[in-house]
């Protein structure tokens, strides 16, 4: 852990998000008329946490059950085991005004920019739209202006419709509406897989500086280990709905014990490798 | 035209209307050649493909020749493309599950591109596209021929696609980011066996991507691509290690490595500012200009490709011999 880390777990030792012993079952589709209906495990018994100011990464390949967890975190789901906990008490028996709280608190940026904002509404009421739905009372003028200002953007962005942006733009503005209720966590689902090289680079700089400045905490989900090494200090490894290992990202790459840990390093593909020819063996 | 030459491009233009795409570009690929094309979305990469296989949506319109087997595709009727396409010259789509008819079983499909370009029997076809399957390790491939593309895995979808596009060993493959809608952990297995299929059959690769290090791969020779121009071309090393065009050298110091890990703490990833511009609103002269640090007035005028083996577009080049992060 970093020093940052660190110190604020020893002032503050309660994890501000956690999962603890979290499963998750799906039943599938009846295979016959009268037969039972099978469960998929989605998640088993998985234990994950963020203690406030931390950048947390969350790799895995597709199906390992990233997203599940990710519903999990933000209480779209309840977990069929386990307790989901947010500052040290269960999500699930929160009272209105706790409940009111948690969702204020823990905001989502999600993969495409284009399918997370509505076409029909203009930047500036979709920026609005989450004060209202959680009923927060404030300027809502200023908290725009301000929030804008957090993600480098300007107000001419606000009278503008999505399809007038790039890709990199709009994950801003889906960065800055997810800042608009004051969060203190913002879980990123693959924020910067459907952008383009030069743009990647920007948004995971300002992920990085958002947590730095607004001491955000940040949980980043991502496919690609050389994004998550860059923006986060901890990463927990998922694979077939467990978490499989845990620990700083240059030691998880450098010696990975896990097999699916040393399965993702080995499926990075670096320009230097590419040029050695040895990229594909 | 040389015989050797089996893509010779020159003076392309992908247009609608006022908006040109692909402004003016040239370059040729000779037999057995891995090119690369690389680019973000809005440069004008896919369109080029699509214009070289005439798959251009109506609309567009192209100037400029595509040579090829000694024809100019841009000339020929659709019924004559339609003899050449799978034949002499194929193409690998990025999202194989829109690309495969979902209401027909896979070996049928690939099947069908063999018997429409070859005089064989359904069952000797279909012994082929046993074979075919083999070579591209799919599992239980007898019954994977009568699977529906639904059935099949991201990665398995992908493989009977090259098995598609390599079966009637074409003289040139077209693959538009093959792997980018795959898992990582799969993207490997998907490039190896599309290596090993194009090595086998002696066909020359086009390689569509964003993505630099799957081209340092894949590739021996690169083409940048940037608002529809060519920018830098040369042989991967000598431009990947070496890059002359300041667009190139952002491209590839904005790419996060597992080898400097250090980044993690304070230190940020270099970036190149802004982002591609809109076509209507690409500026005139090079391209690149608006989200340039080297940019002065010299460069409203459009720069031409210069160098020896690699040349850059570029009015005030790098030093060919300024390092790159990680290289």
């Amino acid at each position: 852990m970093t020093a940052r880390t660190a110190d604020t777990a020893a002032t503050d030792a309660v994890p501000i998000i956690a999962a603890r012993g979290v499963c998750q079952e799906y039943k599938l589709a009846r295979k016959s008329l009268f037969g039972q209906r099978e469960r998929l495990a989605a998640l088993q018994d998985v234990d994950f946490h963020a203690m406030p100011g931390e950048a947390v990464g969350l790799v895995g390949e597709s199906g390992s059950g990233k997203s599940t967890l990710t519903r999990v975190l933000v209480g779209r789901e309840r977990p069929t085991a386990g307790v989901m906990e947010y500052e040290g008490r269960d999500v699930w028996s929160l009272d209105g005004a706790g409940r009111r709280q948690f969702r204020r608190s823990v905001q989502v940026v999600l993969q495409n920019p284009r399918s997370s904002l509505d076409p029909r509404m203009t930047v500036g009421v979709s920026l609005v739209q989450p004060l209202r739905a959680l009923h927060i009372d404030v300027d809502p003028k200023a908290r725009v202006r301000e929030v804008l200002e957090q993600v480098g953007l300007g107000v001419d962005v606000l009278s503008k419709y999505p399809h007038e942006f790039s890709g990199g733009q709009l994950q801003r503005i889906a960065i800055a509406r997810a800042l608009m209720p004051h969060p203190k966590v913002v879980i990123a689902d693959e924020p910067v897989s459907a952008l383009d090289v030069s743009i990647q680079a920007q948004v995971l700089n300002l992920l990085k500086d958002l947590v730095a400045e607004l001491g955000l905490t940040l949980v980043l989900i991502a496919h690609d280990l050389s994004v998550v090494a860059y923006t986060t200090s901890r990463v927990a490894v998922m694979s077939a709905g467990r978490i499989v290992e845990t620990g700083r990202p240059a030691d998880l790459f450098r010696h990975p014990t896990a097999e699916a840990t040393q399965a993702l390093v080995d499926s990075v593909l670096t320009v230097e490798k590419g040029l050695e020819g040895s990229a594909l063996l | 035209m040389t015989t050797q030459t089996v893509l010779d491009v020159r003076g392309l233009v992908v247009r609608r209307d006022d908006l040109k795409a692909v402004r003016n570009v040239d370059f040729q690929i000779r037999a057995g050649q891995r090119v690369g094309l690389v680019g973000e979305s809005g440069a004008g990469k896919s369109l080029t493909a699509l214009a070289v296989m005439g798959l251009l949506q109506p609309g567009w319109t192209t100037e400029g020749q595509v040579l090829h087997d000694n024809v100019d595709l841009t000339t020929i009727s659709d019924r004559e493309f339609s003899n050449r396409r799978g034949r002499t010259v194929s193409m690998v789509f990025q999202d194989p599950l829109s690309a495969l008819n979902p209401t027909k079983r896979v070996g049928a499909q690939v099947s069908w591109v063999i018997r429409r370009h070859t005089k064989v029997t359904r069952d000797e076809a279909r012994a082929r596209v046993l074979d075919l399957f083999k070579q591209m390790h799919l599992p239980r491939p007898e019954q994977l021929l009568r699977a529906y593309p639904h059935e099949l895995s991201g990665g398995q979808r992908q493989r009977v696609m090259i098995a598609m596009a390599i079966a009637c060993y074409p003289q040139l493959i077209i693959a538009d980011e093959p792997t980018t809608a795959l898992d990582v952990t799969v993207q490997k297995q998907v490039l190896r066996l599309l290596d090993g299929a194009v090595k086998d059959r002696g066909s020359a690769l086009l390689m569509i991507t964003h993505d630099l290090p799957v081209i340092a791969a894949m590739c021996d020779y690169v083409m940048v691509m940037y608002g529809g121009r060519l920018v830098e071309q040369g042989p991967v090393g000598e431009v990947f290690r070496s890059p002359r065009h300041p667009y190139t050298k952002g491209l590839l110091e904005s790419q996060p490595t597992l080898d400097n890990i250090e980044l993690e703490g304070t230190t940020r990833l270099p970036s190149i500012r802004g982002s591609v511009p809109p076509l209507h609103a690409m500026p005139t002269g090079c391209p690149f200009r608006t989200r340039c640090d080297r940019a002065t007035a010299q460069c409203e005028i459009v720069p031409e490709l210069e160098g020896d083996t690699s040349q850059a577009a570029c009015w005030h080049p790098l030093d060919a011999h300024s390092p790159v992060v990680g290289a």
